[in-house]
């Protein structure tokens, strides 16, 4: 599996959270050697405009980023670095 | 006593919890190592720390406590705060610094 794989893999179950926009920054590379790394699971920043997150804390979008992302989380995705904002606030 | 109440007892009965990978001391992960210098930042330098990888019963069962993937995870009072993202934020805002404030005052 390639790196290029997992962020179409992400894009497209974000694609459930109708985002305006998704941005995914594959930082896997400066955790080579890490105990997670070495899994095989990458490291990914994520930015993600969607108006399902107006008015929702912090917690509550990243809640919803990760059902969105679903069995990704802790397979694919080792680990996940969020910027979730709702339209506007960029 | 089932792993998800050896949690509950953990996070009700200290202020201030920190479920991390490695210590404080010497943190295994870039995120876990954030979460301490944030708490650190907002003046809280004795909090109770719980090293996943040294339990891996502790490390699945705080992901289903809080229904949250990953670790560190951050407990003020009992109620779960977030990981290491939510915690900048909030330290940003200010919001983390009135919550500890808060929590350590009695």
């Amino acid at each position: 599996m390639s790196a290029a794989d997992t962020e179409a893999l992400m894009r497209q179950r974000l694609a459930s959270l109708e985002p305006e926009a998704v941005e995914i920054a594959d930082e896997s590379a400066l955790h080579a050697g890490h105990a997670g790394a070495r899994a095989g699971g990458g490291h990914y920043q994520l930015t993600i405009v969607s108006k399902h997150f107006a008015g929702l804390d912090a917690l509550s979008r990243h809640r919803l980023v990760y059902q969105a992302l679903g069995g990704l989380m802790g397979s694919r995705i080792h680990a996940l670095s969020i910027q979730a904002y709702a339209p506007g606030e960029l | 006593m089932s792993v998800q109440d050896i949690i509950r007892e953990q996070v009700t009965t200290h202020p201030v919890v920190l479920y991390m990978k490695g210590t404080p001391q010497f943190p295994q992960c870039g995120f876990s190592a954030n979460a301490v210098a944030i708490l650190r930042a907002c003046g809280v330098e004795d909090f109770f720390s719980v090293n996943v990888l040294e339990d891996n019963a502790i490390r699945e069962g705080v992901k289903q406590y809080a229904n949250w993937p990953t670790i560190p995870q951050l407990y003020i009072n009992g109620q779960f705060i977030g990981g290491s993202d939510i915690m900048r934020e909030m330290y940003q805002s200010g919001e983390l610094q009135k919550l500890l404030q808060a929590a350590l005052a009695h």
